[in-house]
């Protein structure tokens, strides 16, 4: 018998890629999507891609029925103000929004702007990216999204994290590339093709929410983020300037790197001395679960450049969420996540 | 089979049997370039390798 799932707020781009996911997963049946503004419309006439591959239509929310599980891919702000009524649905929730990410109530006051509706919530969630909780995840009954810019800034810095390799009192500049799908399928005037196309444009130098989620999964103060969208529609390359601590070396962070990927089968090392793609680039992580790490290291000054390349839907958002799906239930974290991209694309 | 540590990025690579003095290997992990310098003991050193700007 399969775990039954739904997705509250099926039409946005996150929504989307998590169907796909879910509907090729061999240990779920997907009962339910919602859509207020597509309601009644076959899923597939908003997310072309599952054409023949569902019948599913979009549901009214308000007519919900229990799943096992309950994944909430609505605009954010919206799940804090409805938790109580979803934890009556399901036993358990996986929210893609950023509405449960950030522990401390004040936090998200501070980067949101806006006191937190259901701030006793906050503690009950597990931050939904494998990498730093794949423990607390296997207990898990309430988890939250990922930023996608936060988590191409996190893996980037996972392995010098975690190795103690990094000079924590120096600040951390993060440079993130991203593609237009992170605006959502909604769009707006600076997504309109004639002004969003061929773009290098920095739309965020420092002061982006997603910002907190470093701080608080790394452990770090003084860092920034800047966020410049390209010309892409998937993908996410985070590319962060730090310092390592004295006599770090070459070996050093190979050392690190090498451990983070032996323990998590969705990161790999892309450091090559041949070919093409030498380092970290999202052009070939399009569909995939994967993160590219890369970094390179000025032995002479202790400067280290550290890379991450992500799809922002999926490592960054659908695919993280499936992972901790995967996690919650106890089955192999990968699966349903196989996929391992196209080349050439 | 000898075992002997990249240069580069500290892996531990085997070099198989009948690996002669003087031959190239690649790093299994970095993908650098390695001449085996010795057998007894096992040992390599990084070969030259031509700098490329990928046409930047």
């Amino acid at each position: 018998m399969k775990t039954t799932v739904s997705i509250l707020g099926g039409s946005g781009y996150g929504g989307g890629e998590l169907l796909r996911l879910l509907l090729a997963h061999p240990c779920v049946e997907v009962k339910q999507v919602t859509s207020r503004s597509h309601l009644g419309e076959y899923v597939y006439q908003v997310h072309p891609n599952l054409r023949k591959r569902t019948q599913l239509k979009f549901s009214d929310p308000a007519v919900l029925e229990p799943v096992d599980i309950l994944f909430l891919a609505q605009p954010h702000g919206q799940a804090q103000h409805h938790i109580e009524e979803y934890t009556q649905l399901s036993p358990k929730i996986i929210d893609l929004s950023a509405d449960f990410r950030l522990k401390d109530p004040e936090v998200y006051e501070q980067w949101y702007g806006e006191k937190h509706s259901a701030p006793k919530w906050l503690s009950k969630f597990v931050y939904g990216l494998p990498e730093l909780h794949r423990v607390e995840l296997a207990t898990a009954t309430y988890v939250s999204g990922v930023g996608c810019n936060a988590t191409a800034s996190n893996l980037a810095l996972l392995p010098l994290i975690k190795a103690d390799l990094l000079d924590t009192s120096s600040p951390i500049y993060i440079e993130i590339k991203v593609g237009s799908s992170e605006s959502g399928a909604e769009g707006n005037v600076g997504s309109h093709h004639a002004e969003r196309a061929n773009v290098i444009r920095t739309f965020s130098a420092f002061g982006h929410r997603h910002t907190a989620e470093v701080i608080q999964e790394m452990g770090v103060d003084n860092v920034s983020l800047t966020m410049t969208a390209v010309d892409l529609v998937r993908g996410a390359l985070a590319t962060a300037h730090a310092r390592v601590k004295q006599g770090a070396s070459n070996k050093d962070l190979w050392k690190a790197y090498r451990a983070v990927a032996n323990e998590n089968p969705f990161l790999r090392v892309a450091k090559e001395q041949r070919g093409i793609y030498r380092v970290p680039e999202p052009k070939i992580l399009a569909g995939t679960n994967y993160a590219d790490l890369g970094f390179e290291l000025d032995e002479s000054n202790g400067h280290v450049v550290a890379m991450c390349a992500i799809d922002n839907l999926m490592k960054g958002a659908s695919g993280s969420a499936v992972q901790c799906m995967n996690l919650m239930m106890g089955w192999d974290e990968t699966l349903g996540l196989e996929f391992i991209g196209l080349h050439p694309i | 089979m000898a075992t002997v540590s990249c240069p580069e990025c500290a892996a531990e690579l085997t070099l198989v049997e009948g690996t002669e003095v003087g031959e190239l290997i690649v790093c299994s992990d970095c993908g650098v370039d390695l001449e085996v310098t010795s057998l007894q003991p096992a040992a390599v050193q990084l070969a030259p390798r031509e700098e490329e700007d990928w046409g930047e």
